[in-house]
């Protein structure tokens, strides 16, 4: 083996802000987002379908754009912010998007909902009006295998018809 | 015990629930019990468990789809720095499988690869990197064999034997049942058609990849947690392979994250795991990779078939002889049942007077096929939907109208003896064709566009349990707490389609109190009875009967105690709105947990049991296990298409669907269980595919699978995804609770035929397989344009020796539902007797 293994390699380091709060985290050097979020800092709300960039289930916000946490080095992370399903929830109270897609039925086994949750909520914070096809395109990278999607559709409609009332109320 | 069940509900006195009136819950549409859990991200899958001083386990795969192994030298590996554990075959050579006939798998093959991807060897790690560095470290000498890549090539090539058993040479399975002569079913007909099919493999794709974790327990038994559809099935295959008690194994199905089938099997991998946990004494963990995922496979088997069907003028059917060949790739699995499933459910959607099926499922060096959605159906579907359209057009009849003219009735027992529940296919294939606005459509959109219509029919849970006995195959435990609160246990699994949701919303519904007041204990064989697991539609029907009747027996209880406080006859005693009271001055009653106060002071702690168990089968003959359910689902669907001509493209964008599914439990759910049948039906029509190939021969020539990867699979994302319109038929069925029959599957199967039928509609071109690509399609269109026959599919079906069928006369030529020319039958007979007694 040309490599030095596993065994034998130093931790890294890093600093970022995760779901609002601050984290110090060392571990070890290769690992990716996903993996640090998952297996170091205790996060394992965001899923992994291939850990190869394919499926989207690994989504996360970094400094609010989605990412596929599966192919970002957690180096890169230094200083950012990071949101994950776990800080979409706030106040005691569900995120809109969350209240949506757990009456519409768009989450059925929820394997893939995490990373669709972001990714609507990315969608929604650039874009509070989307439409069908807007919703559709911003999905595009997300599988979901067992909905056929168009509860996920409906869910985000929902969600986004509520966020415009509480905007509206809050004005 | 059907019928005991509707006596005993029919004479229950307080009963609220299963008189199917008031119904507060059922049929309403809400939020999932679990729904919280999954939005937000708290959901438990089995790889987001982590346990202190928790190993990881890698495995070493086959690169050979054939080989002997020669000898295996693990001595580097375990010298690497963080190995703990390294394990080979014959640290676990008992040989398991799914089925007891199939018994043919080895955790770890000992002396003998299979297909690439087979495993070899396991290394266990304090890191998953470690064990995947180390597995580098392993060396295996591999003697190759000649690879066997397709049935024909299997039938061809009877040595080197994949396995020493099956039929002969490497035919793993053959079947050969005749319901009636056909031949004199073709002498009666006005026109005898005969085509051929070709359905390809495709696999589940659940995203999440399998994981198990397994732990020594203090007390030194073994705990699993795994991504398992059969809790119970795998709970047999450990105790099995570990030669240990099974009260020492506990096995927890934590939700699946997507099943479909591919979930079914006990895997090499949960054998691994738990075996190194008890070697180790500490946590041991394995998730598989996307491309290992792709090698456990047991998804949709490729099969080659032949449909003859001779009819009358009117559309009638005399008789149908149906022959198949299956690709069951490198193990048995689930193949026997398959291979009966492919020929069972002909004779459930249309009468056929005299049905003949011959079967025969070959072992090939590749990923074993196994249950996916629709097990065994969608490819025999697929062919007789599709010659069904061609049988219109030569009669000169509407697609639609030929259908409704050969629906078979209700309660109807078929030429091979399976006995129908609810038949409502008509009003299925009415309502799809008036939302479509099909007589407008069908043959008179422009050029380039379609429409197709299909149907199918499923079951509602497999009558017979995988191994024979006369156990219920759904119990439910229930508990009711001085509090007001319900807890439910039930070996019932969790694989996304909404069972806790079931089982939450039925026993809510009994009791009146709300979902959410109930606690679930599922999935888990210490702390709930037996439930088979979550395959072949059945755990709504069976763990719904079951919780019916828990809840059922403690709502007697405490309509007793409550009548004797109230002082009035329990007969006017209503469960409602976390309340128990009289129905005639609603104000004179107790609350909810008040009532279960009163029961426990007057009976002691209060806990009931219900179970299930299906109605006895009238197909007694030699292979009529498979098939009988206590009821069929029907859909019909409706599917219009675009199809370019010039780059072969085939675009969905409006799907109709109708489903017979006797009464939505939880409507959200079963529009998702619609539309997701239909995404997946759609996947597998238009694009799914489980392709191999050979390597370049200046390398190992190996068989190999095409892309193993989610990003070359392809499947359909947000963008391909048409509208659908769904409708529900609400037929209570008197069999399933509340009359509930399933929808996880059946709404897949007339997916595949209609868009096949579409496509015909819109450019007059018959694609005879799946997945319909645009290069199927351009083919097609070049045999057209050059004035050949216009289609797309395979040109022969090879001679296959078939054995002598098991001649079973149907019921309207006075059979009883045994073969008149089996020399086995007494024995037979003798035999299940012996494995029937209690």
């Amino acid at each position: 083996m040309a490599t030095i293994p596993v065994e034998s390699q130093k931790t890294a380091q890093v600093r970022f802000t995760l779901n609002g709060e601050g984290v110090d985290v060392s571990f070890a050097p290769y690992k990716t987002l996903l993996e640090v979020l998952r297996e170091d800092l205790g996060h394992t709300g965001t899923k992994h379908g291939c850990e190869l960039g394919e499926c989207g289930a690994c989504a996360v916000l970094l400094d609010g754009k989605p990412v596929l946490s599966c192919l970002v080095l957690v180096l890169e992370c230094s200083g950012k912010e990071i949101l994950t399903v776990e800080g979409l929830a706030g106040d005691g109270r569900l995120h809109p998007l969350q209240d949506a897609f757990a009456d519409t039925g768009a989450a059925q086994c929820g394997y893939c909902t995490p990373g669709i949750l972001v990714t609507a909520k990315a969608l929604l914070d650039a874009n509070p009006h989307p439409n069908r096809d807007q919703i559709r395109e911003a999905l595009s990278g997300n599988l979901c295998r067992c909905t056929g999607y168009l509860q996920i559709f409906e869910a985000v409609e929902e969600a986004m018809a509520k966020i415009a009332e509480e905007t509206k109320k809050s004005h | 015990m059907a019928e005991e069940k509707e006596k005993q509900k029919s004479s229950d006195p307080v009963n609220s629930g299963s008189n199917r009136e008031g119904l507060r819950i059922i049929g309403v549409p809400r939020r999932r019990v679990d729904g919280r859990a999954k939005v937000t991200g708290q959901t438990r899958f089995a790889d987001d468990i982590f346990l202190p001083r928790m190993a990881h386990c890698k495995l070493l795969r086959s690169p050979h789809p054939h080989a002997r192994i020669r000898e295996i030298d693990t001595s580097r590996a375990m010298r690497h720095p963080g190995v703990y554990l390294v394990l080979t075959g014959k640290d676990l050579p008992v040989q398991y499988g799914i089925l007891p006939v199939s018994q043919d798998e080895q955790a770890l093959c000992v002396d003998h690869v299979r297909h690439v991807g087979d495993p070899v060897a396991a290394v266990v790690a304090r890191e998953e990197l470690t064990a995947f560095e180390a597995l580098d470290l392993i060396d295996v000498g591999y003697e190759i064999l000649p690879t066997i890549s397709d049935p024909e090539e299997a039938l061809a090539t009877p040595e080197p034997r994949i396995h020493e058993y099956g039929e002969e040479g490497n035919v793993h399975k053959q079947v050969a049942l005749e319901f009636g002569n056909v031949e004199e079913g073709f002498a009666e007909a006005d026109e005898v058609f005969e085509d051929t099919f070709f359905y390809q493999g495709n696999t589940h794709l659940a995203i999440e990849q399998h994981a198990s974790v397994a732990i020594k327990d203090p007390d030194g038994k073994l705990t699993i947690w795994s991504s398992t559809q059969t809790p119970h099935y795998l709970h047999r295959a450990l105790a099995k392979v570990l030669d240990m008690q099974p009260a020492h194994i506990r096995v927890i199905a934590t939700p699946n994250g997507g099943g479909f089938g591919g979930k079914s099997d006990p895997f090499n991998h949960e054998i691994v795991v738990a075996k190194a946990a008890l070697l180790l004494d500490r946590p041991v963990k394995i998730c598989l990779t996307r491309e290992e995922v792709f090698y456990c496979h047991r998804g949709r088997h490729p099969v080659l078939m032949k449909f003859k069907t001779g009819v009358k003028r009117d559309g009638t059917i005399t008789g149908v002889h149906l022959q198949t060949l299956i690709d069951g790739g490198a193990y048995g699995s689930y193949g026997v049942a398959s291979t009966y499933y492919a020929g069972a459910l002909q004779t459930t959607t249309y009468h056929i007077p005299r049905y003949r099926y011959e079967g025969c499922r070959t072992f090939t060096n590749k990923p074993p096929c196994g249950p996916k959605r629709g097990h065994g159906t969608p490819q025999p579907r697929f062919g007789q939907e599709v010659q069904l359209d061609k049988i219109a057009e030569k009669l000169q009849l509407d697609p639609a109208e030929l259908r409704l003219r050969i629906v078979e009735a209700p309660n109807a027992v078929t030429a091979n003896f399976l006995r129908l529940g609810t038949v409502n296919l008509t009003e299925c294939i009415r309502r799809v064709v008036k939302i479509s606005d099909w007589k407008n459509k069908f043959r008179k959109l422009s050029e380039g566009r379609g429409v197709g219509i299909a149907c199918s029919a499923y079951l509602t849970g497999a009558g017979l349990p995988i191994y024979w006995n006369k156990m219920p195959h759904s119990g439910v435990q229930l508990k009711l707490d001085r509090g007001g609160g319900v807890s439910v246990f039930c070996g019932a699994t969790e694989i996304g389609q909404g069972s806790d949701d079931v089982l939450a919303g039925i026993v809510a519904e009994v009791l009146g109190i709300d979902p959410f007041d109930i606690r679930l204990f599922t999935g888990d064989t210490d702390l709930g009875p037996v439930d088979l697991g979550s395959y072949s539609s059945r755990v709504t029907l069976m763990a719904g009967n079951a919780a019916i009747q828990a809840a059922e027996r403690g709502k007697e209880l405490l309509a007793e105690a409550v009548a004797l406080k109230l002082e009035i006859p329990k007969e006017r005693l209503r469960f409602a709105d976390k309340r128990v009271f009289d129905s005639a001055a609603p104000e004179n009653g107790v609350s909810f947990a008040e009532a279960i106060c009163l029961a426990e002071a007057r009976f002691g702690t209060i806990g009931t049991v219900g179970s299930y168990t299906p109605p006895k089968s009238p197909a007694l003959y030699k292979g009529g296990g498979v098939g009988p359910s206590p009821t069929y689902s029907y859909s019909a669907a409706v599917i219009e298409v675009e199809v370019n001509s010039v780059t072969g493209w085939v675009h969905v964008p409006k799907v109709w669907i109708a489903h017979d599914i006797g009464r939505a439990l939880n409507p959200t759910l079963v529009r998702g269980q619609v539309e997701g049948s239909v995404y997946m039906g759609l996947g597998e029509a238009l694009m799914e595919e489980q392709e191999f190939r050979r390597l370049p021969k200046r390398l190992s020539h190996a068989l190999v699978h095409k892309f193993p990867s989610m990003l070359e699979y392809k499947s359909p994302t947000s963008l391909d995804m048409p509208e659908v319109v769904t409708e529900l038929v609400e037929d209570p069925d008197p069999r399933g609770p509340f009359g509930a029959k399933e929808v996880g599957q059946g709404p897949l199967l007339p997916i595949m035929p209609a868009v096949a039928n579409a496509v015909y509609d819109a450019v007059g071109v018959r694609i005879d397989e799946v997945p319909i690509t645009p290069e199927k399609v351009m083919k097609a269109l070049a045999e057209k344009k050059a004035g050949r026959e216009p289609r797309f599919g395979p040109d022969h079906f090879p001679q296959v020796k078939w054995p002598e069928a098991l001649r079973v006369p149907p019921p309207w030529e006075g059979g009883d539902g045994n073969a008149v020319n089996d020399a086995d039958r007494e024995k037979r007979r003798a035999t299940k007797e012996k494995v029937l007694a209690p």
